[in-house]
């Protein structure tokens, strides 16, 4: 029974999609990964030629909002690409097979498509306390070193699994660990967000599926495409910003007219995504858009650099509403009071030595 | 009319022209980005109906803060080279102590000046040791400025001199921690400027040497017997 294998393009035609929306697909995603013109073309030969990719999707602690995001990508072809047809060998929400069968079928994948699979982890991985997450009896640390061995690539999607998320939020009680620090000597590429965009996550899966290489990352591993800029920089209310034109509270004039939200603690400044580009929901509208600061969701550690909604973050060791600037203005205060307590002491305790000098001149002068 | 005559004062060049110069550019670059820096954290809060397209002022503000901080770098950079090439008071192991005699001094105008133990005053024609032991730290601090401002500024720009400073940002955990950081250590520069110009105050009063002064003209009224200790 030898059956020839399809290509990626004959599995979409076969799902009932015209050359047509493979084609709006193709453009769509180079546009997305900023290619040039000629990039279009590569990626519509490259999906004609190769074959499909397996897939192995873990879940491991999260909340399965990259899933879900995914699955809204505004392009109908992205989540029959992976969903169906670059296939899922192994994801515990979508697949149909359940127990021993998904065991099963996770194994064969490992073993027949052993160095080709590409690997996707959603979730942080316990550290700590393993027993925090186990699947079919085995602990998430366990799964993803064995999974990863034969794997070409690693994706790791979203906060959890880039940099740990909420769980890894002190005092991270299970020890929470994204992919990278329990997993080396592979390349993992970090798709940032609380959930990534789904047009992202589809774009870096059509970079490694076009060029077979893992697209250029920056320095934290996100890929450059989607993460070189900040959101503050792709911000429509960035001019407000520029003439200083702020919103004060969330009920004033100044957020009617759709100032900018940097007071209001507003992370666009310090958060790298393209939000402001992208934006979410097949491009309708992003959180700033919404009339909400961004929280900074796409950078490491986002919900330790609180309180969300004020600009400095509070100091470390001090409540939480207090600021470098309080402390800074306590400790101005204090030195202020300790040089004039110098200074009284000075003009006491050196007062002889001052006099002393010109009581010994007016001696010499007479 | 009180008058003292010193017979014995002598008159010392310490503070060379690229030194003051250094001084005056360095202490006007730190208040200008203390006080742009303090606004760009903590904008005042205007309330108006204007568009955004008629006024830009937050922009320049930022622009300045930009514009101190490269000519704030340069001069450190200057001034560090001259830690080589300058006078004895200028040289960089007058802000290292590394002999033990350096840390004895230390130790002296620590008791002398700042505990007021004894009601001598300690004799030093350039910096004295605590002094310069504390610019050392000034030095450190306009060095991690410089990394996390540069760092920060390296996203928003396409020239390659920020961008040698890029790494220290994923190295603080990414741009917020290392905005923050930056803003923490603006406290230090404020701090830091009030005890220094009481202590320039301090000295001058008790020693009566032109401390002041010195850093506008470069000269220092030395006792006699005090020069040629060195």
């Amino acid at each position: 029974m030898t059956k020839k294998k399809a290509t990626i393009y004959e599995e979409i035609r076969a799902k009932g999609h015209s050359r047509r929306d493979f084609l709006k697909f193709c453009t769509t995603m180079s546009v997305m990964l900023g290619l040039e013109t000629s990039g279009v073309t590569q990626i519509t030969k490259a999906l004609e030629k190769k074959h499909r990719i397996p897939v192995i999707w873990m879940h491991f602690q999260e909340c399965t909002c990259c899933s879900e995001s995914f699955i809204r990508s505004s392009h109908p072809i992205v989540a029959d690409i992976v969903l169906d047809k670059i296939s899922l060998d192994y994801t515990e929400t979508l697949m149909a097979a359940s127990g021993h069968q998904a065991e099963k079928s996770l194994h064969d994948t490992m073993e027949k498509y052993h160095g080709e699979y590409l690997l996707m982890v959603e979730g942080s991985i316990p550290a700590k306390d393993e027993a925090f997450c186990c699947i079919g009896g085995r602990s998430a640390l366990e799964i993803l070193k064995e999974v990863s061995e034969g794997a070409k690539a690693i994706i790791a999607w979203g906060n959890c699994a880039s940099s740990g998320c909420v769980q890894a939020a002190s005092p991270n009680p299970t020890g929470a660990q994204p992919v990278h620090k329990v997993i080396k000597g592979k390349p993992i590429i970090n798709v940032q967000g609380c959930p990534p965009i789904a047009e992202v996550m589809a774009g870096v899966v059509v970079h490694l599926l076009a060029f077979e290489r893992i697209p250029q990352l920056d320095s934290l591993g996100r890929p450059k495409a989607f993460y070189s800029r900040r959101v503050h920089d792709t911000c429509y209310r960035r001019p407000n910003y520029d003439a200083g034109l702020f919103v004060e509270s969330f009920d004033d004039e100044n957020a009617k007219r759709g100032y900018c939200l940097y007071k209001m603690g507003c992370r666009g400044p310090n958060t790298y995504n393209s939000c402001g580009v992208i934006k979410w929901n097949n491009g309708v509208s992003y959180p700033i858009q919404s009339g909400h600061p961004c929280i900074g969701c796409s950078e490491a550690n986002f919900w330790d650099n609180g309180p969300f909604y004020q600009h400095l973050q509070s100091f470390p060791g001090f409540g939480i509403e207090t600021t470098a600037d309080k402390i800074g203005v306590g400790l101005g205060i204090a030195t202020g009071a300790g040089i004039a307590a110098h200074a009284i002491s000075t003009n006491i305790r050196k007062r002889k030595m001052l006099q002393k000098g010109l009581k010994e001149n007016k001696t010499e002068n007479k | 009319m009180e008058t003292v005559k010193q017979k014995t004062i002598k008159e010392v060049y310490v503070w060379e022209l690229p030194v003051r110069f250094y001084h005056w550019i360095n202490a006007l670059c730190i208040v200008v980005l203390s006080v742009t820096g303090y606004l760009i954290g903590r904008p005042p809060a205007l309330q108006s109906a204007a568009e955004a397209s008629f006024s830009y002022w937050f922009g320049w503000i930022r622009f300045i803060h930009f514009v101190a901080a490269f000519v704030f770098f340069f001069n450190f950079v200057l001034r560090t080279y001259w830690g080589f090439v300058g006078n004895k008071y200028a040289q960089w192991y007058n802000f290292i102590p590394l002999k033990k005699s350096q840390w004895e001094e230390l130790f002296n105008v620590l008791k002398v000046d700042i505990l007021q133990l004894t009601t001598k005053s300690i004799p030093s024609i350039g910096h004295n040791m605590l002094a310069g032991f504390t610019y050392f730290f000034t030095f450190l601090a306009f060095l991690l400025q410089s990394l996390t401002g540069f760092g920060l500024y390296a996203a928003m720009s396409d020239s390659w001199f920020p961008k040698l400073f890029s790494w220290i940002v994923p190295l603080l955990g990414g741009d917020l921690p290392a905005r923050n950081f930056h803003h923490i250590l603006m406290w230090f520069f404020i701090i830091f400027a009030m005890i220094h110009i009481y202590l320039v105050f301090y000295h001058d009063y008790i020693e009566r040497n032109g401390l002041t002064s010195s850093m506008i003209g470069g000269w220092k009224f030395v006792k006699q017997d005090e020069d040629d200790k060195e």
